[in-house]
């Protein structure tokens, strides 16, 4: 059994890790508030430009003149994996599930014999990857110094993104996040980036009649042309603040549950702690009650 | 009299308001909105954006950076990548 000093400094330790636990939990939860905001803030724009892209969508055409972006560069042999995760780690699952979901998909895609590269926006998958896939990362884009993601990030991104698919180093890309849902519930994600993938979605039908007679400046064409890389460049931004939230959705619980744990294991050991003490009280009773009884 | 008018960036709305008049810089020179305009929809350049709250009075400016704007029968809507009050 333990020395009572030992079982001291045992609890010491344990009362500190449950103090630091519960300060990462308050924090995840001040700061996932506020990636909630920004996460609720950005949607409006998203939706608008849904609606527009799906209604532009039903007027045009794809044929071999329409933006490479839009219909592909003709094959589908090189696949970018964009892998987004965070910058810190102590978020429970959260980073692994994400990179367990781009394993999947990558596994499948070379199955298919597809070449597959990484690209990783925030470093936490990084070494997971770099091990099954060596070689394979071509980028990585650092935000350890980015508190709070601004549209500015996510269009640095996709401008980057854009160059790369016109040099012809790849043909499609994925990119995967994890969907927030609640504090508890982070769903990872995967979406195709590029080309850019048109849906007819009902709503699009039901535009097309209502905004027929619609005059665009300059042609149908050119507009969508500008929307494209807006739209990547919007997804990409969707995905990050959706990653934020559910990152400090992921560590508060992750850390919620630590501080239980500790205060589990603190009782715990309080009890083994007093029972020590108890029975080397006892003990010493009877060593005097029998030196006593000896004379 | 009223145009219902929505500045949106990536984000967050930034206005939402009723006004009589914008004048938005779209890529094939500015064109002014008042209430009751044909649905359309064009490119915004970069450039200065302005509110009329009267036929001479302007109320705000705003300095905003590429996107676009579409005009439907519920008013004006523009998306900018981003905007700021000039």
């Amino acid at each position: 059994m333990a020395s009572l000093k030992a079982l001291k400094v045992r609890i010491t330790s344990v009362k500190s890790t449950q103090k630091i636990t519960k300060a990462m939990k308050m924090v995840a939860a001040a700061k996932l508030r506020r990636a909630q905001m920004a996460a609720e803030a950005g949607r409006p724009y998203a939706e608008r430009l849904a609606a527009v892209m799906a209604s532009l969508a039903s007027k045009v055409t794809i044929g071999p003149e329409s933006p490479k972006l839009l219909a592909g560069t003709g094959s589908d042999r090189k696949h970018l994996l964009v892998v987004a995760t965070s910058e810190r780690g102590l978020a429970g699952a959260f980073n692994s599930n994400i990179v367990r979901a781009a394993r999947k998909t990558a596994d499948a895609l070379i199955a298919e014999g597809k070449e597959v590269s990484f690209y990783l926006i925030g470093k936490k998958g990084r070494a997971v990857i770099q091990r099954i896939y060596p070689g394979k990362i071509v980028h990585q884009v650092d935000q350890s110094h980015i508190k709070n993601v601004a549209f500015s990030d996510a269009h640095e991104v996709s401008e980057d993104l854009i160059l790369r698919y016109r040099r012809g180093e790849f043909d499609v890309a994925h990119l995967f996040f994890a969907k927030f849902q609640s504090a508890l519930v982070q769903e990872p994600t995967e979406i195709q980036l590029i080309p850019v993938p048109l849906t007819a979605t009902p709503a699009g039908t039901a535009a097309a009649g209502a905004s027929a007679a619609v005059e665009y400046e300059p042609d149908e064409e050119a507009i969508l042309a500008e929307l494209l890389p807006r739209n990547i460049a919007v997804q990409l931004f969707r995905a990050m603040l959706e990653n934020a939230a559910s990152e400090q959705g992921s560590r508060m619980t992750a850390m919620d549950n630590a501080t239980r744990n500790a205060g589990e294991m603190i009782n715990k050991l309080t009890i083994q702690y007093n029972r020590t003490r108890q029975a080397a009280i006892t003990t010493e009773l009877i060593e005097i009650i029998a030196g006593a009884e000896a004379l | 009299m009223a145009l219902h008018f929505e500045l949106v960036t990536p984000e967050k709305l930034l206005r939402s308001e009723e006004v009589y008049m914008v004048v938005v810089p779209g890529t094939e020179g500015d064109f002014g909105v008042l209430q009751g305009h044909a649905p359309f929809m064009s490119v915004v350049r970069t450039g200065e954006l302005a509110i009329y709250s009267g036929p001479t009075t302007v109320s705000a400016r705003i300095r905003v950076e590429g996107g676009f704007a579409e005009v439907s029968e519920k008013g004006l809507t523009v998306l900018a990548e981003s905007a700021s009050e000039a």
